[in-house]
């Protein structure tokens, strides 16, 4: 028997293999593959290209690699893979702004085709062109989704497109020798942290503009006093992550436009608004997608991922190259590397091909009709989560908006909870991998306290929602009946608790195991003398 | 073996039940007993005690005699020793002030205390800065941040240092609220000083978002970023607080943490200065090149009017609006909840004046717009 389907609470219990680091496992000769001798003319062709290389680049010693054979490999990576709870294992509508959609299987199988697997990025373009023409096409439909008119699609995730669109806004500023006058670039709070982080990678000033805290939108008043002639450009995420959609949004981008700045929409996530809203009626110069997200593709860690940067005519000589163009009268795609002041190369190659094979087959699959109802569909999810967690004790939203319905995500608010039982979200966090379930805060800072995020997307069925809520809801009974066994949750996980203290603390951090036998011995216990 | 320090006052609080709005002084104290308040911090330092019994093996608990301390550590089942102070049938102040000394001096790694504002006054008289301390929060008045937002919380942060975790520490504001007119229904309080006190993300008052080691570091670049647009032939006006300390430090004085110091030329000019002082400064100053660098004070927002009085109407007055540079980290913004800032300087025409939006810093080249309401 399997749980209760009326009552929606699973008996789950994670795998736990307790599995050692990779190099822990490896044993001094142990080999996957053993590779035949070479035999003296390999051998001497070998040496030659050796010695042809400069001394300082050689090693000294081989590198520290795992040795082992392939049936512990096939068992660590196994195991591991147990000790997850991937997008296709949960109810993932908790990790809010990553719009963990389902991806279909049959696009995989057509991202891991030979005919795309197999490419080698250095093959001449004559050879191909299928390849190219899906770039090609997607690109239309880019086009014709945001209302720009060309696309760049080599970035390898949002916030390399971010940067890319940060580099376009600083060659135009240049271009027209307006450095010294235009060093500013204004934003909002709930736009995506990388808005803010690249502008200032590009040396520009960063003024950030806080909800108006009746309406929830960008406060106006606040956006008219920031920006001025200095202003380069407003950099955007709408519909914020709190899941309003700022209606006024026109008058922001006229504003900066009248100060001769320009306007980029960070449309990562446009789940909500395919086919209802686009960049270039709300009177944008630049935007993006990220194809993991609203267009299917799995994300990075599953990807890898893919952004999208779209500009209109007059940014269009801006773009990172190269881009892919068709021959109208030979019919032939070729790799363009035109765009006269181009920003240059931001990725290797011509960007993720698989992401965007899976994209092209995914909005082709739905077609216009398909988008929009995408759309209406996540809406209608989220707006049904929405009041179902609004009526859950000890959980709220901020006060914005009050009445109205929400896009396709919502932010909200455990301090209710908080004050009433000392359980906050971080505790809701770790009980709810007892269930089989994720939720995710929000970025820092904490404008909303106690925050956490839902984006339920279209994928999901009503009985699904329901066992998720059906998971918060008791979880929130739990904080009232029993808060500390909560505070020791999770009890049925891979880990019971991981210090999170690590990650605030640089002195203590360790990303390679080469680090971390530097640094530690045992558990993070630091190293003697 | 972790060494934990534990102060009670055991008069703390007992004023807010009977509807005296706090306790300070022997004369509200007296009227607090005859309307029948009971001693409650005991009760309260004991509820963060019990969380301490699990790691009963690895904490030295020293704590001063009777209900300062020990009767709370009894009750609760948790040996303890006891520094060499016999307080009088009413302890005080005085008290206070003698066991967190000697507490200090005995090294313990935390020192608990239970109480309210007036106490972490006293506690920051008697050590400042130099041992970490954290408040169960006991008092009628727990307007500073040194406080847990509970006495479990409060407990359970002093369990997990006890279990190995290495304290963040950070400064917080130690709040002194005029209790006469407070009981008046006019909240007038004054930045008084600032503890050292381990963070914990969840568990402290006000503590929203931030961490205290990217706090430090988003105070540097606020510094950096004002010390960048500040011109040699600028008499600026430092505020007080932790955040334009480091504008201070960088300037290469250690300047008053709880006063306005003002420099011009990368030189101090004038260390902890009054109003009088302040307008001599602008003064000298004819072309009016004059910058007030001033942060919010505490989790309540307060521009001018608390905390700052040396910025009078007049001194406002004579630095132009544009001449105030606010600076804030962000997480201190979070923490008001989009709430504005305030301003109460007296002279309600300069504070309509004075409304509107500013830039306040937030980084190195980061600023957010904020509303300035009186």
């Amino acid at each position: 028997m399997g749980m209760d389907m009326k009552e929606k609470i699973r008996d789950f219990h994670q795998a736990r293999w307790d599995e050692p680091v990779i190099f822990e496992l490896s044993a001094p000769g142990e080999r996957g593959i053993l590779v035949p001798e070479g035999g003296p003319e390999v051998e001497a062709a070998g040496k030659e290209a050796m010695a042809a290389l400069p001394a300082g680049m050689l090693r000294a010693a081989p590198p520290a690699l795992p040795e082992m054979g392939q049936m512990k490999v096939v068992k660590h990576f196994l195991r591991l893979s147990q000790e997850n709870l991937g997008a296709d294992f949960n109810i993932d509508i908790g990790q809010g702004t990553c719009t963990m959609k389902y991806s279909p299987k049959v696009n995989d199988k057509l991202a891991a085709s030979p005919k795309v697997a197999d490419l080698h990025p250095l093959q001449d373009e004559s050879t191909l062109q299928g390849a190219l023409e899906i770039l090609y096409k997607t690109e239309q439909l880019l086009k014709s989704i945001s209302g720009l008119d060309r696309f760049c699609l080599h970035p390898g995730g949002g916030s390399q497109a971010l940067s890319g669109i940060a580099a376009i806004i600083r060659a135009w500023v240049d271009d027209q020798g307006l450095q010294d006058t235009k060093d500013e670039i204004v934003t909002t709070i709930f736009s995506h942290p990388s808005n803010p982080a690249v502008a200032k990678l590009k040396g520009f000033k960063v003024i950030t503009i806080y909800p108006d805290p009746v309406t929830g939108r960008p406060d106006f008043e606040a956006f008219k006093a920031a920006v001025s002639d200095r202003t380069a450009a407003l950099m955007i995420t709408n519909p914020e992550d709190i899941g309003l959609y700022n209606d006024r949004i026109k008058e922001f981008t006229d504003l900066v436009h009248a100060h001769g700045g320009i306007c980029s929409y960070d449309q990562a996530n446009a789940n909500g608004i395919l086919g209802i809203t686009r960049a270039k009626e709300a009177g944008f110069d630049l935007c993006f997608f990220n194809i993991h997200k609203t267009f299917s593709s799995p994300h990075g860690c599953g990807g890898p991922g893919c952004g999208v940067i779209g500009v209109a005519e007059h940014l269009v000589p801006y773009l990172p190259i190269p881009l892919v163009s068709h021959c109208e009268k030979g019919g032939r795609y070729y790799l363009d590397t035109d765009p006269p002041k181009t920003v240059g190369k931001i990725k290797d190659f011509y960007g993720v091909l698989p992401a965007v094979v899976r994209a092209y087959a995914w909005i082709m699959n739905l077609g216009a009709e398909g988008l929009l109802e995408v759309a209406r569909v996540s809406i209608l999810n989220n707006n049904y989560v929405f009041r179902k967690v609004l009526k859950m004790k000890g959980a709220g939203a901020p006060p914005y908006a009050e009445g109205e319905h929400r896009m396709e995500q919502v932010r909200y608010s455990f301090q209710r909870l908080k004050d009433e039982t000392g359980i906050g979200f971080a505790e809701v966090q770790n009980r709810i991998f007892d269930y089989a379930g994720h939720i995710w805060s929000s970025h820092e800072p904490f404008i909303v306290p106690e925050p956490f995020t839902i984006e339920p997307t279209e994928s999901y069925s009503k009985d699904e929602l329901d066992e998720y809520l059906a998971i918060l809801g008791r979880i929130v009974e739990e904080a009232y009946a029993d808060p500390e066994m909560l505070k020791h949750a999770p009890h049925r996980s891979v880990i019971h608790h991981v210090d999170h203290d690590y990650l605030d603390d640089p002195k203590r951090w360790a990303i390679t195991w080469r680090m971390y036998k530097k640094r530690f011995d045992g558990y993070f216990e630091p190293k003697k003398g | 073996m972790f060494r934990l320090g534990l102060i009670v006052n055991p008069v703390a609080g007992m004023g807010g039940r009977v509807g005296l709005k706090g306790t300070d002084g022997a004369e509200s104290l007296a009227r607090a007993r005859e309307l029948g308040a009971v001693p409650l911090a005991p009760a309260r330092a004991g509820q963060a005690l019990a969380v301490l019994l699990p790691a009963l093996d690895s904490i030295r608990l020293l704590t001063c005699p009777g209900a300062m301390g020990e009767a709370a550590a009894v009750a609760c089942g948790l040996p303890c020793e006891t520094v060499d102070l016999r307080p009088g049938a009413e302890t005080g102040p005085d008290d206070t002030k003698a066991a967190a000394r000697m507490m200090a001096d005995r090294g313990v790694d935390l020192l608990l205390f239970a109480g309210g504002d007036g106490t972490a006054r006293d506690i920051a008289d008697a050590v400042g800065e130099r041992v970490p301390c954290l408040g169960i929060p006991a008092g009628v008045k727990i307007h500073s941040a040194v406080f847990a937002s509970t006495p479990l919380h409060a407990g359970e942060l002093a369990l997990a240092l006890a279990r190995g975790k290495r304290p963040r520490l950070h400064l917080a504001e130690v709040m002194d609220i005029d209790e006469e007119a407070f009981r008046g229904g006019e909240v007038r309080s004054r930045l008084y000083g600032y503890l050292s006190v381990p963070g914990d993300r969840r568990r402290m008052q006000g503590q929203k978002a931030g961490t205290p080691k990217s706090e430090k570091a988003m105070q540097e670049a606020i510094a950096h970023d004002i010390l960048e647009r500040l011109s040699p032939d600028v008499l600026a006006l430092v505020g007080p607080g932790s955040t334009t300390r480091e504008l201070k430090r960088l300037l290469g004085r250690e300047g008053t943490l709880l006063g306005v110091d003002a420099f011009k030329g990368g030189r101090l000019v004038g260390e902890d200065c009054n109003e009088r002082r302040l307008l001599e400064l602008i003064a000298l100053e004819p072309g009016g090149n004059v910058r007030i660098v001033v942060t919010p004070i505490g989790g309540q927002g307060f521009l001018f009017g608390r905390g700052n009085q040396q910025f009078s109407p007049e001194v406002l007055r004579r630095a132009d609006r544009e001449g105030i540079w606010i600076a804030s980290t962000q997480g201190k913004l979070a923490a008001l909840g989009g709430s504005p800032l305030k301003i109460d300087t007296g002279d309600s025409a300069l504070d309509r004046e004075l409304m509107g939006y500013y830039k306040a810093v937030t980084g190195y080249h980061e600023s957010v717009m904020v509303r300035v309401e009186a």
